[in-house]
């Protein structure tokens, strides 16, 4: 439990930090928000009076502890360009990237374990080494790739899917769930080679340990000792791969997300740097920042629950 | 022990993940059984609009079989649904078909009455009187009155606003002389001040045009999702039968991404879109689903020079960047072969200011320009910085090949790419610039709109064009009542441009539209705009 608290303690700590450095960001790149609002005609007192209805006009220091406070009270603030809250704006995409990243961790563990397990039993048979390099190759391909070629074979030469006729789930849960599958998958692929490498690996070691050893002297089955004794010691250096895939791939769903135009989180981000609408790119980088420090403290309690000799 | 702690951390596990998707569910389930989605604007207004649920988002083609609905791709999202704080000339394509002004453009250029059904302009042109069509009616069902255009235009009067419209800025005062009569007067007379007056007519009483969008066009507004799209859909009561929306839906769908846009038009997920790169027009060229309709952009692309800065500020040296250059290499190289030459700030499509004779002035002479650099002091050439706004594929693609043709005659050019924001910042708003490479479009169809940014003293001379003699004709212009000696003063403008090789004028580039050939009836306009009512179901 203390350990829980110190975490968040060092997560609040981070985020003030990831925080200021977004807010810093935006004041040095080039783009003012008031001159986009007032469009190429604007004149100085248009442009002037729109900094001040933003509040632009404060400096630096004070907007940051504006926010914050804002942000203490709940309160994200507004679109600069939308009539909307940037909750408003926000909420509905998150479900969205959190969906397509689960399913595509689940993906992922799909193939990882069984191959992972399978390429250990028949190590160096003919389908092991097939998987082998068939995994180096996969593992070198960018999701972005993957997403691009997918979608022109699935989408245009076999026309199983329609590139661009995203479901949301309010119309049809089964009609979203079935767009987000291809997508999904390109993220899972090559995280799934990694961690198919990485278990296989991870079962070789351990089949040599003394107590593989000791568990085939009382008599027991190839299957037994790899299902029973190699395969959780083995899943912990997996584990905490998984858990840096799953934010990798709450990150890397930015690309994909924009092939197959999904409205989820990334989409918002990329659109609202390009509007250099502050207050929505601010939340946005703080809510993933936030998901994934939950995501790595899960990781590390998982850790600690499967094995226990880890000091808590 | 470790039986209690394997369970204890199964259930662990079990209540993060229930949590994590019924956080999701929760959320996707909220948003559908209010009608609207969370980013939805909810239509707060009168109370006679109904959104009915039906957010329209993508794949509408094939879902609704009764009511015709067309989905038109857009590049980016619009910036604002109020006619006069939007600025992007994206948004106005969307909203010449919610909005009306008291006239309004037609696809061959002319100026027809629309809320107003008739006007006279009194002999200086300092006075112009609009009588009000009788029983126009505003999307919400009220009818429009002398109060809401005298409270439409005076809103764009305003400096410090942001509906502010520089173009209004010769008004004066709006007068309403009885119920039906609105007078608009003039500082200075100007005959020319008619399509000016196109400026949205909105209602007095709607508080949020943002959020509630209300006009008298032949679409009304049913929803907007941020950065997705928005959906129109055709209003009943609209004054003109004759030129009423023939297709009852209609999503405008946010898509930026060019290979999902030319996959999408061949699976028939979206309908339309309204400027194919020359890529994409070859790959849907062949398309049997697919019309491709080729028009003009309606814009002056040119390499704008800082005319205020060495060594632009020499006639001689821009006259001799114009005779380096040739535009149809320009053409062959990056359009295809297409696009028309221009040689002033003037587009084809204006007819009667346009003046094909100028594109010839500077014809590719190679030999004249290296003399005449000599004459000004660069005998061995001199080097330059080309800005281009990179987010535009064909002026990125020109660049390259300007460069070749300023290498003939000695002289260097270095391209530097920015970013559309940092153009707008800094070479269009500081001026903080060499030469630049943009296509400069008319917002209303005066020749005012492309040429008044050259006077010497104009807010949006980026250019740093200073000439008295242009000052002079571009006056002399403003100030003619007779139309022919009018169209001579802005054509003297013209020539003044050219002949000063104020910048490299290139060309008008060639516009290609798709439409699904379950749709016809497309017409380019002169402006920059989309008329969604000339559309109809093919037969």
């Amino acid at each position: 439990m203390k350990y829980v608290l110190k975490k968040t303690a060092s997560m609040l700590i981070t985020l003030l930090v990831v925080s200021f450095l977004v807010f810093a960001a935006f004041a040095l790149i080039p783009g003012d928000p008031a001159t986009r609002l007032a469009g190429m005609e604007g004149t100085p007192e248009q442009i002037e009076a729109i900094r001040a209805r933003l509040g632009l006009d404060a400096p630096l220091v004070v907007r940051y502890g504006r926010w914050i406070a804002g942000l203490l009270r709940g309160d994200l603030g507004s679109s600069y360009i939308y009539p909307d809250s940037v909750w408003s704006l926000l909420k509905g995409t998150v479900p969205v990237t959190a969906a397509l990243a689960l399913i595509a961790f689940f993906f992922t563990m799909l193939i990882a374990f069984p191959l992972g397990v399978y390429t250990a039993k028949y190590e160096n048979t003919i389908p092991d080494r097939i998987v082998t390099v068939l995994n180096q190759v996969i593992m070198a391909v960018p999701p972005f790739l993957t997403g691009v070629v997918f979608s022109a074979l699935f989408g245009m030469v076999l026309k199983w899917f329609t590139p661009g006729a995203y479901v949301p789930f309010s119309r049809s849960a089964s009609g979203f769930f079935a767009y987000l599958l291809l997508p999904a998958f390109c993220i899972a692929l090559p995280k799934a080679c990694m961690a198919t490498k990485m278990l296989r690996a991870s079962m070789l070691e351990e089949s040599v340990s003394d107590y593989a050893r000791t568990a085939y002297s009382r008599g027991n089955t190839v299957d037994g000792v790899m299902y029973r004794h190699l395969l959780k010691n083995a899943s912990l250096p997996v584990v905490t791969f998984l858990g840096m895939a799953l934010t990798d791939m709450l990150v890397g769903s930015i690309v994909v997300e924009k092939i197959f135009d999904i409205p989820g989180l990334s989409s918002i981000l990329i659109n609202s740097i390009s509007n250099r609408d502050y207050p929505v790119v601010q939340a946005a980088i703080l809510l993933i920042a936030i998901i994934i420090m939950v995501v790595n403290l899960a990781t590390d309690l998982l850790y600690r629950l499967l094995d226990p000799r880890i000091e808590t | 022990m470790t039986a209690g702690r394997r369970a204890a951390a199964v259930c662990v596990m079990l209540a993060m993940l229930t949590v994590a998707l019924s956080a999701c569910a929760g959320d996707n389930q909220g948003s559908s059984s209010g009608g609207t989605s969370a980013s939805t604007v909810q239509d707060t207004g009168t109370g006679t609009a109904s959104t009915s649920g039906d957010d329209g988002e993508g794949g509408s083609g094939t879902q609704t079989s009764e009511r015709s609905s067309i989905t038109i791709a857009i590049p980016q999202d619009i910036d604002s649904m109020d006619p006069h704080t939007a600025v992007a000339a994206g948004t106005r394509e969307v909203l010449f078909n919610v909005f009306e002004g008291l006239v309004k453009p037609d696809e061959n250029g002319n100026i027809l009455p629309a809320i107003a059904s008739e006007y006279s302009v009194n002999e200086d042109g300092t006075v112009y009187t609009f009588t009000l069509r009788e029983g126009v009616l505003f999307h919400d069902g009220t009818t429009i009155t002398a109060e809401d255009v005298k409270y439409s235009l005076e809103r764009c009067m305003q400096e410090d606003s942001a509906a502010f419209q520089s173009t209004l800025a010769p008004v004066t005062e709006v007068n309403i002389v009885d119920e039906h009569t609105v007078e608009v007067v003039l500082e200075t007379g100007d005959t020319d001040f008619l399509p000016i007056l196109t400026t949205a007519i909105i209602p007095a009483a709607n508080e949020d045009t943002e959020g509630n969008p209300v006009g008298t066009g032949p679409y009304r507004f049913v929803s907007r999702q941020a950065m997705q799209n928005v959906v129109l859909e055709k209003f009943e009561d609209y004054w003109n039968p004759e030129r009423a929306a023939q297709i009852e839906e209609v999503t405008f769908k946010v898509e930026a991404d060019v290979n999902t846009l030319t996959m999408g038009l061949q699976n028939g997920t979206i309908d339309m879109f309204c400027r194919l790169t020359t890529e994409q027009y070859e790959q849907l060229a062949s398309s049997e689903e697919i019309e491709i309709y080729e028009g003009a952009m309606n814009l002056v692309v040119a390499v704008y020079l800082n005319n205020a800065e060495a060594p632009f500020n020499d006639v001689r040296v821009r006259q001799a960047l114009s005779l380096a250059t040739d535009a149809q290499e320009l053409m062959d190289f990056v359009l295809d072969g297409k696009g028309t030459k221009v040689g002033s700030s003037m587009f084809p499509s204006f007819g009667k200011y346009f003046d094909a004779s100028l594109a010839d002035t500077y014809a590719l002479d190679t030999e004249r320009a290296k003399a005449l650099l000599t004459e000004a002091g660069f005998p061995n050439g001199f080097t330059f910085t080309l800005t281009v706004p990179s987010n535009y594929d064909q002026y990125m693609e020109m660049a390259p090949v300007l460069r070749e043709q300023y290498a003939r005659i000695g002289v260097t050019m270095e391209i530097q790419p920015v970013e559309w924001n940092s153009w707008r910042d800094d070479v269009y708003g500081g001026r903080n610039f060499q030469a630049t490479i943009v296509g400069v479009d008319a917002s209303t169809l005066t020749a005012a709109a492309m040429l008044s940014r050259f006077r010497s003293n104009a807010h949006n001379n980026f250019v740093n064009y200073n000439s008295q003699a242009y000052d002079a004709a571009y006056a002399q212009a403003l100030a003619a009542t007779d139309d022919a000696e009018k169209t001579a003063a802005y054509k003297e403008c013209l020539r003044i441009l050219n002949e000063d090789a104020a910048n490299v004028y290139l060309m008008d580039m060639p516009s290609f539209v798709a439409l699904n050939k379950r749709f016809t009836g497309y017409a380019f306009y002169p402006l920059y705009v989309q008329d969604i009512a000339l559309l109809k179901p093919a037969q």
